[in-house]
């Protein structure tokens, strides 16, 4: 889960990481309040879930109440590389006199944590490592030991940061260590970090992934992952309790198992159709699970057919049979549904299927039969 | 010969008091594995259809002989479980739990390697030597025994595939699912190794999906050190980047870790790369045929 830029800076301040005072606002009134009360010159910022917000003009210094409030109202409602946004964040200006990056993310190849630092902040890291790959500190954190003061200094000191400050930076890297530690973070990025013209260290921007699998220890946290989901679909799978990813094509796809339903978008894309869906059922479906499956499916109007492709392993042919039956029932699908059943109980599955008398539901005996047959009748 | 556990293997199952622990220990059971005992804490003295249930997984080691467990405790346990089976002294964890923090799963995985122990999953389907034993939840009556070695990210796709080689007249030596997770317990690379030290395996198929490196590694490692024939499979080219894909792992950040990038990386030194299962399937027939000739 990716927090929002105020949400991570209100991570980092439960930590002690240093971050400029603001306020978080969802409309123009809230905002030029809290505008006020933080005092002029603020920043007026877009919290929406990508970069690039600065050149979109998703953020702007107000020097006084008019102009807080004319920000404001241009920043709301705006659309950022297809994010609308709808919060708000104010904070106040900082005089900036350089520029850092400091991030810490887990790194999978590894199994440890890696900490970077650079001097050449305020840019994509990508570019610096690119043409300055030296000026790039990049070093892993031993899991046993964790990372020390020692360690920090080190980084800090090698990565060029200015003697006067090197402590500064080298305690909010402890920080940060803390934040992904108790957080359950598997990347902290701030980029820049800055030195202030009174020589502070403070984090003027903050990304941060909390693990989806440490949520039932974050209670906090897990709430703020409800506000992300905008698709009406993704939302509504959330609810139910299924992994519903939306890919914008017609053809709506239900596999069983993560890799077998990301196999089937992919036949289903060589035979030449969109898949307009990623739905794992997963293990050990029952009929009610596949009825709320279809129900999601076909919630999304640009849905012209259906693929189920099912092996059925631990979930058992004949549920996804009956389930399929039901939801026909219940929701009244009349569009192409095309159901390849293999694997446990498939002949029972197979038989119900054909007693059901379904006009709209064709059957297939392959993976591969089943993409053409969809993508032929979409 | 088979890889990680066979006729020798001496099961105890964390979490076999609990529903699907039930389920699927007594299924292991039923498959000819030798389930030697249970463990929940609190219910040591009872039994689950004549398997000793233990408060410990020690007592169940120095009691019954267990020699590798199962885990199929709730994730916020699962980690703690994890980490008393290696200090029990077990060879051998399979962690079927799905949903563990990674950074508790960064930490046994490195405990894991300091004590010696080999550590599958978590969140995988567990692993099957066919005619010998089956830990986990892979459903074995779509396998025959026999010498291709499937290492796999996915569940289903491995029944799939599996099913496919079966309908071939083709068996398998052993299928290691590894699990889809950011840190899993053993790789590739881990599971390579052990194909190729293995007689009866003589050769590999692997199927993996989007997200990481593990792929490429595992390419590089075959380019190297790997005599024996290996065909690939990867999902998800049609993945969008930063959607996760069921699977914790499944994600693609950056500009690394694609589909493409994957049999690139794989076609570069020589692995073939099926672009479906099916075809994958027959790839590992056409090598089996080409080693026999």
């Amino acid at each position: 889960m990716d927090l929002l830029e105020y949400q991570g800076k209100q991570l980092f301040a439960k930590h002690g990481v240093p971050v400029p005072d603001g306020r978080h606002a969802t409309t123009v009134d809230d905002a030029v309040a809290v505008a006020n009360e933080i005092g002029y010159p603020c920043v007026v910022k877009a919290q929406v879930a990508i970069g690039g917000r600065g050149k979109a003009g998703g953020i702007k210094v107000a020097k006084d109440e008019a102009e807080a409030r004319a920000h404001s109202e241009a920043i709301l409602g705006m659309d950022i590389r297809g994010f609308t946004v709808h919060d708000l964040w104010i904070e106040q200006a900082s005089e900036i006199a350089a520029e850092h990056y400091a991030s810490i993310i887990l790194d999978r190849s590894a199994k440890k944590l890696l900490a970077i630092v650079t001097r050449m902040g305020g840019m994509d890291v990508e570019a610096v490592a690119e043409s300055d790959p030296d000026a790039l500190i990049k070093r892993h954190i031993e899991p046993e030991q964790g990372l020390t003061l020692e360690f920090a200094r080190e980084l800090a000191v090698d990565a060029g940061i200015d003697d006067d400050v090197t402590d500064q930076v080298a305690e909010m890297l402890l920080k940060l260590a803390e934040v992904v530690r108790e957080e359950d973070a598997t990347l902290i990025e701030i980029n820049p970090l800055i030195v202030t013209s009174d020589r502070r260290i403070v984090a003027l921007d903050s990304k941060a992934t909390i693990d989806n699998n440490s949520l039932f220890r974050h209670p906090e946290l897990a709430e703020l992952s409800d506000k992300s989901a905008e698709d009406p679909q993704e939302a509504m799978a959330k609810e139910k309790g299924l992994t519903y990813v939306k890919l914008g094509g017609n053809i709506g796809i239900l596999g069983n198992g993560a890799g077998l339903c990301m196999s089937t978008l992919d036949v289903v894309a060589q035979a030449g159709g969109k898949p307009a869906n990623f739905l794992d059922a997963g293990g050990g479906s029952k009929a009610e699970a596949i009825v709320d499956a279809l129900e999601v499916i076909t919630s999304d109007p640009n849905v012209t057919a259906l693929l189920f492709n099912i092996f059925g392993g631990i979930t058992r042919c004949d549920e996804i049979a009956k389930g399929i039956i039901e939801a026909s029932t219940q929701i009244g699908i009349t569009m192409p549904l095309v159901v390849r059943l293999d694997g446990t109980n498939s002949e029972e599955g197979l038989a119900l299927l054909a007693d059901a008398g379904l006009e709209n539901l064709h059957q297939e005996k392959t993976m591969l039969g089943a993409a053409e047959r969809v993508v032929e009748l979409a | 010969m088979s890889i990680i556990i066979d006729t020798e293997t001496k099961l105890v199952v964390s979490g076999l008091t609990g529903r699907e622990g039930t389920f699927h220990g007594l299924r292991n059971r039923d498959y000819g594995t030798d389930l030697v005992a249970g463990v929940t804490p609190g219910k040591g003295g009872q039994d689950v259809d004549g398997v000793p249930v233990f408060d410990t997984i020690k007592e169940a080691v120095d009691e019954r002989g267990a020699n590798t467990s199962m885990v199929f405790v709730p994730a916020r346990f699962a980690a703690a479980a994890i980490d008393e089976a290696i200090d029990a002294g077990v060879d051998t964890v399979i962690a079927i739990t799905e949903g563990i923090p990674v950074l508790d799963m960064m930490r046994v995985y490195w405990k894991a390697r300091e004590n010696g122990v080999t550590l599958v999953g978590p969140n995988c389907p567990g692993v099957l030597s066919p005619g010998k034993a089956n830990v986990g939840i892979i459903p074995a009556q779509f396998f025959d025994q026999g010498s291709i070695g499937v290492v796999s990210k996915s569940g289903t796709l491995t029944y799939q595939i599996g099913n496919e080689l079966k309908h071939a007249g083709m068996g398998n030596s052993s299928i290691v699912g590894i699990g889809g997770d950011p840190i899993v317990g053993s790789d590739f690379i881990d599971i390579l190794k052990l194909y190729e030290a293995d007689e009866e395996t003589e050769m590999i198929v692997m199927v993996g999906e989007i997200g990481g490196d593990a792929e490429e590694r595992a390419a590089d490692f075959i380019a190297e050190s790997v005599s024996k024939p290996v065909v690939a499979y990867i999902a998800g080219f049609t993945a969008p980047p930063g959607k996760q894909m069921g699977h914790a792992g499944a994600i693609i950040s950056g500009s690394s870790g694609t589909a493409e990038a994957k049999k690139e990386a794989l076609e570069a030194k020589g692995v073939r790369v099926g672009k479906s299962p099916t075809e994958t399937a027959q790839l590992a027939v056409e090598a089996m045929q080409q080693a026999a000739a």
